[in-house]
């Protein structure tokens, strides 16, 4: 096991003139779970390829504890990989594919047959060791994936979107199986994922990229409630984060009805900047319900109630500024889940003071609050 | 971990002996199905005509129209292993067996790195390069012919049956080129990814992880080379004479002056014919396998 570093990594494909990936600086901590995240082509795959060797770094450098792994071949690394697709050896049988490596590397018939029963046993595939892989589920061949990682107790796991092939609720179970088994094996993860929920859920950190920068890398939590800037905060949660564009009016922050009282830090860093409006952030739960005449209470037309049972969600519309920009004037807002306000209601809503997100106009950044 | 030895309920069996639910055939696909019987009949039936005839005596055979009910006879395979004449055609059968397999697996040897460097590792301008194959099958064999035979003549190769092999060989090798790029491009590049992080080099890729994969494309490859250099004539029509000759080449020597003979001609068209046909049996799987490798994933 080992700590991963990532030193101004970068990876720039011939004639594509933006990098991939732009001087990555990244610490993973032996036997952290961390999960890179960002919507498609954002070089989270690349970064992960570039630790794996399968991606050459063209500037900066890479760390497998002390080692500088920048120039070495996969096999050099000690690292294993599960693939999107799994890339199981169609023509092997489980144990086969799961004891390939361990093969080449030399190890004797007794040993490989001993790690690959103790892997089977811990991802349940003792029954199917002897069948090719096409004849196993999906969920199976995902284990089988898993399986191939964990034989060679490498010091460290790369996943690439293992769970992307699964439906929708063994992904939910796998993803648990696989947090837990980490924890378990203590074995230094990093893990891509284009699923918010699932990098939120997974990661001991969770690392936001977009266009191959680094936006943020924090604890799931701390991405939530303090992202640092606005592609972060809209990218994190679900629903996502109401954003809307509110001019500075005085002390306060105006859109139509909606007015928000800022802080002497916030006036403090607008000033600053010279800017007149300001982005401003608020989550579905950090709005609340309240009489039409309570002071920045906005009026907003529902279009959609939706209902989960333990919380109810109301898409809406502002209906005092038609076409407005919360978000193309959308605004969602959860509501209490036992009397849910009915579709084509207005009802007024207001943003509970203190859990407002507020981010500079003109770079996206956060601002004090 | 309690929930990891969750098990899942076996897939269900696509390869096992359950037959999949098929609806009843309606009236329509009844229809098409007989007329895919009447259509097979009407190509087989030739072969079947040959074969009959191949057991006809002489007399019998050269009747017209012909005669279903004749007594059957080996007269004619008997006069083809040379029973009057004394003329054999081990030699040739030989030769053609020669030709075929080594220059099959020259073929074989030379495409699957050709390939190689055209699908999974590309060099650049491979385009190019495929084009280029390509282009080697338009020009007409014939206008190859003379400078061949030009050519063979100043080096003393002809009627010599490496000549053949190694034109045989340059002939398959663009198909063959082509036929294992198209195999080797379905090869999904996160298995070889996969492979070189489990610590396989080049070598053990390409035996262990690559050659299993697209066995049934090299097997296809290597019965379409099969058949082609078996069947060739021209070539060997023109470069060979005695020694090298192949079993086509023999067959035509049936046209005789003195006339047709036509239960020994049938008897020899279907024995030359029969190692293409055990070997495309053999294959059938294979083959159609590796036609269609990639298509179902």
């Amino acid at each position: 096991m080992a700590s991963v570093t990532f030193s101004k990594a970068t990876r720039i494909y011939p004639s594509v003139p933006r990098p991939a990936v732009d001087a990555l600086d990244l610490e993973i901590e032996d036997g952290e779970f961390l999960v890179l995240v960002g919507p498609s082509g954002c070089g989270k795959s690349t970064s992960l390829r570039m630790l794996a060797g399968l991606e050459e770094v063209d500037e900066g450098s890479i760390l497998i504890g002390d080692r500088d792994v920048t120039n070495l071949k996969p096999k050099d690394r000690d690292i294993a990989m599960v693939f999107q697709n799994y890339a199981l050896y169609p023509h092997m049988t489980v144990g086969d594919n799961m004891g390939f490596a361990l093969k080449i590397a030399g190890n004797s018939k007794e040993e490989i047959g001993k790690r690959v029963a103790e892997a089977a046993r811990i991802l349940d595939l003792e029954q199917f060791l002897d069948r090719k892989p096409k004849a196993l589920s999906g969920g199976q061949r995902q284990r089988v994936a898993m399986g191939r990682a964990i034989v060679r107790s490498p010091q460290v796991f790369l996943m690439d979107e293992p769970l992307s092939n699964l439906d929708a609720k063994l992904r939910v179970q796998t993803r648990t199986e696989i947090a837990a088994l980490q924890r378990r094996l203590g074995v230094t993860t990093v893990y891509v994922t284009h699923d918010q929920v699932e990098a939120m859920t997974m990661g001991d950190r969770v690392a936001v990229l977009k266009d191959g920068i680094l936006q943020q890398v924090d604890t799931p939590l701390r991405l939530y409630q303090q992202p640092v800037n606005v592609f972060v905060a809209a990218f994190i949660g679900s629903p996502g984060m109401n954003i809307g564009h509110f001019e500075l009016d005085g002390e306060e922050a105006a859109l139509g009805r909606a007015r928000l009282r800022l802080s002497r830090a916030t006036l403090d860093a607008l000033r600053e900047e010279g800017a007149d409006r300001l982005v401003l952030g608020f989550r579905p739960e950090a709005l609340e319900q309240v009489g039409a005449d309570e002071p920045g209470a906005f009026p907003v037309q529902v279009s959609v109630i939706e209902e989960l049972g333990s919380d109810a969600f109301l898409y809406g519309a502002l209906t005092d500024i038609p076409g407005s920009s919360v978000d193309g004037s959308h605004i969602i807002a959860r509501v209490d889940p036992s009397r849910p306000p009915a579709k084509g209601d207005v009802v007024h809503l207001r943003v509970r003071p203190g859990m407002q997100h507020i981010f500079s106009e003109s770079t996206g950044r956060r601002l004090p609050d | 971990m309690t929930t990891l030895t969750k098990a899942e309920p076996a897939p269900e069996s696509r390869t096992a002996g359950s037959a999949p639910h098929r609806k009843r055939p309606r009236e329509g696909s009844r229809l098409l199905g007989f007329l895919a019987w009447v259509i097979g009949i009407l190509f087989v039936l030739p072969v079947l005509w040959m074969l009959l005839t191949s057991l006809h005596s002489e007399s019998d055979a050269a009747t017209n129209p012909p005669k279903l009910a004749a007594p059957l006879t080996l007269q004619g395979y008997r006069e083809f292993f040379g029973a009057s004449s004394g003329a054999s055609p081990w030699p040739s059968l030989l030769n053609s067996l020669t030709a075929s397999v080594i220059s099959t697996l020259l073929v074989l040897a030379l495409a699957i790195p050709a390939a190689y460097a055209l699908s999974i590792r590309p060099v650049r301008k491979w385009t190019d390069v495929l084009f280029f194959f390509l282009s080697t099958k338009m020009l007409p064999v014939v206008a190859g012919l003379l400078p061949i035979y030009l050519f063979a003549q100043k080096v003393h190769l002809l009627d010599n049956i490496w000549l053949l092999i190694v034109l045989y060989t340059s002939m398959n090798l663009p198909i063959a080129v082509w036929m294992m790029r198209s195999f080797l491009a379905e090869v999904p590049v996160e298995m070889l990814e996969a492979a070189s992080v489990d610590g396989a080099g080049l070598t053990r890729t390409l035996t262990q992880v690559v050659g299993p994969v697209v066995m049934p494309g090299i097997a296809a490859t290597s019965l379409i080379c099969f058949i082609f250099s078996w069947n060739e004539l021209l070539f060997a029509r023109v470069l060979t004479a005695t020694v090298a000759q192949t079993a086509p080449v023999f067959l035509t020597g049936f046209v005789t002056s003195q006339g047709l003979f036509l239960a020994k001609v049938c008897a020899a068209a279907l024995v030359v014919s029969l190692p293409v046909m055990i070997a495309g049996f053999a294959a059938q799987d294979k083959l159609v396998q590796g036609l269609s490798l990639g298509a179902v994933k």
